[in-house]
C-alpha cells in the first residue's frame, strides 16, 4: 500500500464513526428533537458490539446488538422526551452520562480480551487493482453503509413525502399535527433512527476501529458528530463533506507531525476544529441556507392539543 | 412544634457527633484519576496501588475514588468535594492536577496531599513520580536490536518534561546500538483517547516506523502493531494480553508500596511533604517479561536493566548532546536532576521540534 493510499485510508476510518453518529442525529434534529445523548448511545453501542462479538465469535452479530443497544438507550430518550415532554437538552445529557456509567458497569467484565475484528471488503479482481483497488472496493463494510446511509437520508429527505412529513414535524409541529401527522410518532421513529446509527459508530469503534473495549473509549466523537449537524446546516450531503474534512485535517496533522514538519503538535491538534469553526463561518455568512434548513421546532416538546 | 424541632435538632447534633466518631477512627483516603480504572495503562496501576491500601489496612481505612476527571476547573472542584467528604489524604494522579491541587489544599490544610508527577510541594501537598525513563531507556536499546528499517515511533501525549524525558531515554538507549537511530515523534494531546493513538500508530508506521512506543495510556498502539505486524512496548501495565505476537516488553509502574507507606505516615501521624522519584532500585519502574526476541537481545535487556537498578549505568549519563547539537552532559557527568525534572529539549536525533 502506497503512502497515499495509507493516507486515505486512515482517513475514513477516522471520520466514518463521526459521519454514522451525526447523520442519524441530522434526521433526529430534522424531526425537531436535539438528542445530546449521542456519546451516550455511541458508547452503549460500542460495549454491547463488542460484548455480543466476543461471546459469539462472530463480528456481524455483534454489528447487530450495537444497533439494538444504541435504539434501546434513544427509545429510552424517546419515552422521557415525547411521552413525558422532559426537557430534551437536560435529558439528552443524562442519557450521556447513564450511557457513560453503564457501558463501563456492562464492558468490566471485556477489559482487556480480545476483540472479533469486522473483516475488510475483498472482491476479487477489482479489489487488486492498483491505486484505487483497495480504497473504492476493499473497505470495511460499514463504510460502505455510512456512505449508503448518507445518500438514503439526502434522498429520503429530500424526494419523498416521508422525508416532507419529517420536514414538516420539525419546522411547525402543530401545523404538522393539524394536517393529521402523528407528531409523536414520527419523532419516536427518527430518534429511533439515530440511535441505531450511533449505535453502529459505536461499533464501528469496538469493531473496526480499534478492536477492543475500553471504557470511554468513544471519547468524544458523538459531541463532535454533534457539532457537525449544524455545521452541514442539517444537509446530508456537507455532513459527509464536515465529517470527511474534520477527519482528514486531523490524520494530515499527525503525518505532518511524524514527517518532521516544525509546527507546534498542539496547533495541529487544533486544526480540525479550527477548519470546522471557519467552514461554519463561511456558511453561516449565507444566511439564507442556514434559516431555511433550521427545523424551527428544534428542541421543543410538542403536548397535542385534543 | 418547638418540641418536634428540638427532637429533630437533637437527632441531628447526635448524628453528626457518631459521624465524626466514625470518621476518627477511619482515614479515608481518596484518589483523582485521569482515565477510566478499566484502560489497563496508567490509571489501572494506580487502582492496583489503592486496591492494595484496602487490602492491606482492611476496615483501618476507607478508600475511595473518583474517575475520568478532566484537568483543570473540574480537577478542582472534583478535589474540593473529596476533601469535603472527609479524605484524610488524597492522591491527585495525573500532572495536570498540580495547580488544582495545591489550590485546594491550601483551603483545607488538614488533609494531605499526594501529586503524582508534579514539582509544586506545600506543607501539605507531597509530590512523588517514578523514574519511567530508566525503562524507556532499556526497551529503546532493544528497539534498536530488533528494528530492521532503523525507525521507531513515538505517541507522546502532551509535551511535558516527564514525556519528552521519556524520548530521550529512548533515542539515548537505542543509540548505544546503532547510533543512527531514527526516533518519529507524534504527539496526540490527549492521555487517552484509543482511536487517535491507533490513527496515530497507523501514521508512524507508514511512514517507516517498525517499533510503536507510546506514552499514552491505552492499549490501542499495541493493537495496531500487532495487526500491522511491526514491533510494540507496553506503558505503564503488562500489555502482553493485546498483543501476543507483537509486545516485546513492558515498563511496569509499581505504585503500591508507594501508596501503603504513606497511608501508614497518616495512620501513624508521622506524614511530611516529601518529594519521592523512585525508579527501578525501589521497585517503583519493573520491566514485564521479554518475549518475542532473540535470547542475545534479551540478555542485553536483562543486563541494562540489572545495570540500572543497581545505579551503575545512569541512563543520561554523558555524553548527551542536545538536538541543537550543544553539550547537555559532558563525559563523566550525568544530566543533573534539576535539568531532567524540566527537561524541555530533545537530544540529538530526534525527528520533530518541540
Amino acid at each position: 500500500m502506497s503512502a497515499y493510499e495509507a493516507i486515505l485510508f486512515t482517513i475514513i476510518t477516522a471520520s466514518t464513526p463521526l459521519l454514522l453518529a451525526a447523520i442519524g442525529e441530522l434526521v433526529v434534529e430534522r424531526s425537531g428533537v436535539l438528542n445530546l445523548g449521542i456519546e451516550g448511545m455511541m458508547v452503549m453501542g460500542a460495549v454491547c458490539g463488542f460484548a455480543a462479538a466476543h461471546v459469539s465469535g462472530s463480528a456481524w452479530l455483534g454489528v447487530l446488538a450495537a444497533v439494538f443497544a444504541g435504539v434501546a438507550m434513544s427509545l429510552l430518550f424517546g419515552v422521557l422526551t415525547q411521552t413525558l415532554i422532559t426537557n430534551q437538552v437536560a435529558t439528552g445529557l443524562a442519557i450521556t452520562l447513564l450511557g457513560l456509567g453503564l457501558s463501563g458497569l456492562i464492558g468490566s467484565d471485556f477489559v482487556g480480551l480480545p476483540g472479533v475484528k469486522l473483516a475488510n471488503v475483498s472482491i476479487p479482481w477489482l479489489s487488486d487493482l492498483p491505486y484505487v483497488g483497495r480504497l473504492v472496493f476493499g473497505q470495511d463494510p460499514l463504510v460502505y453503509i455510512s456512505i449508503a446511509l448518507t445518500a438514503g437520508v439526502g434522498y429520503v429527505l429530500r424526494r419523498t413525502r416521508m422525508g416532507l412529513i419529517i420536514r414538516a414535524v420539525g419546522q411547525n409541529h402543530n401545523s404538522a399535527h393539524a394536517l393529521g401527522y402523528k407528531v409523536v410518532a414520527v419523532r419516536y421513529a427518527c430518534i429511533a433512527f439515530g440511535g441505531a446509527t450511533s449505535g453502529l459508530a459505536g461499533a464501528y469503534l469496538s469493531l473496526v476501529y480499534t478492536p477492543q473495549w475500553i471504557e470511554n473509549m468513544t471519547a468524544g466523537r458523538g459531541w463532535i458528530a454533534l457539532a457537525l449537524v449544524v455545521f452541514s446546516t442539517w444537509l446530508p450531503g456537507r455532513l459527509a463533506a464536515g465529517a470527511y474534512l474534520f477527519g482528514g485535517v486531523w490524520i494530515l496533522g499527525l503525518y505532518a507531525q511524524g514527517m518532521g514538519v516544525g509546527i507546534p503538535s498542539q496547533l495541529l491538534s487544533s486544526l480540525p476544529y479550527v477548519a470546522t469553526i471557519l467552514a461554519l463561518v463561511v456558511i453561516s455568512t449565507n444566511r439564507r441556507l442556514s434559516v431555511i434548513n433550521t427545523p424551527a421546532s428544534l428542541g421543543q416538546g410538542f403536548v397535542p392539543d385534543r | 412544634m418547638k418540641k418536634l424541632l428540638t427532637a429533630v435538632a437533637g437527632i441531628a447534633l447526635a448524628s453528626a457527633l457518631s459521624m465524626s466518631a466514625v470518621a476518627a477512627e477511619k482515614l479515608k483516603v481518596g484518589f483523582i484519576y485521569i482515565g477510566p480504572p478499566g484502560d489497563h495503562g496508567w490509571t489501572y496501576q494506580h487502582d492496583q496501588g489503592r486496591k492494595a491500601i484496602d487490602a492491606k489496612f482492611g476496615d483501618q481505612v476507607e478508600t475511595m475514588f473518583v474517575e475520568n476527571v478532566p484537568e483543570g476547573p473540574d480537577a478542582e472542584r472534583t478535589i474540593t468535594r473529596l476533601a469535603r467528604q472527609g479524605a484524610g489524604l488524597i492522591f491527585t494522579t495525573s500532572f495536570g492536577y498540580m495547580d488544582p491541587t495545591l489550590k485546594v489544599a491550601a483551603k483545607f490544610p488538614d488533609v494531605k496531599f499526594e501529586h503524582a508527577t508534579g514539582y509544586k510541594r506545600t506543607d501539605n501537598v507531597s509530590t512523588y513520580s517514578s523514574r519511567f525513563y530508566e525503562g524507556r531507556y532499556v526497551i529503546g536499546q532493544i528497539a534498536a536490536k530488533m528494528s530492521k528499517s532503523g525507525v521507531a515511533g513515538y505517541i507522546g501525549s502532551f509535551p511535558i518534561p516527564e514525556v519528552v524525558r521519556g524520548i530521550n531515554a529512548f533515542l539515548l538507549g537505542a543509540q548505544t546500538v546503532n547510533p543512527d537511530f531514527k526516533l518519529k515523534v507524534v504527539w496526540v494531546n490527549s492521555w487517552f483517547d484509543p482511536g487517535r493513538e491507533a490513527d496515530a500508530a497507523k501514521v508512524l508506521i507508514s511512514q517507516g516506523a517498525d517499533i510503536i512506543t507510546q506514552h499514552t495510556d491505552s492499549t490501542a498502539a499495541v493493537q495496531v502493531a500487532e495487526e500491522q505486524g511491526v514491533h510494540a512496548f507496553g506503558q505503564a501495565s503488562d500489555m502482553a494480553a493485546f498483543a501476543p505476537n507483537a509486545l516485546l516488553t513492558s515498563i511496569i509502574d509499581n505504585w503500591a508500596d508507594y501508596y501503603i507507606a504513606r497511608t501508614q505516615a497518616v495512620l501513624d501521624g508521622t506524614w511530611v511533604s516529601t518529594d519521592t522519584f523512585g525508579g527501578m532500585d525501589s521497585n517503583m519502574v519493573n520491566m514485564g517479561p521479554f518475549v518475542n526476541m532473540p535470547a542475545d537481545v534479551k540478555a542485553v535487556a536483562q543486563a541494562t536493566t540489572a545495570a540500572i537498578k543497581s545505579g551503575e549505568l545512569h541512563p543520561f549519563a554523558g555524553p548527551v548532546y542536545k538536538q541543537d547539537g550543544s553539550l547537555a552532559a559532558a563525559a563523566g557527568e550525568v544530566v543533573d536532576l534539576g535539568t531532567l525534572l524540566g527537561m524541555d529539549w530533545y537530544v540529538q536525533g530526534v525527528d520533530d521540534q518541540l
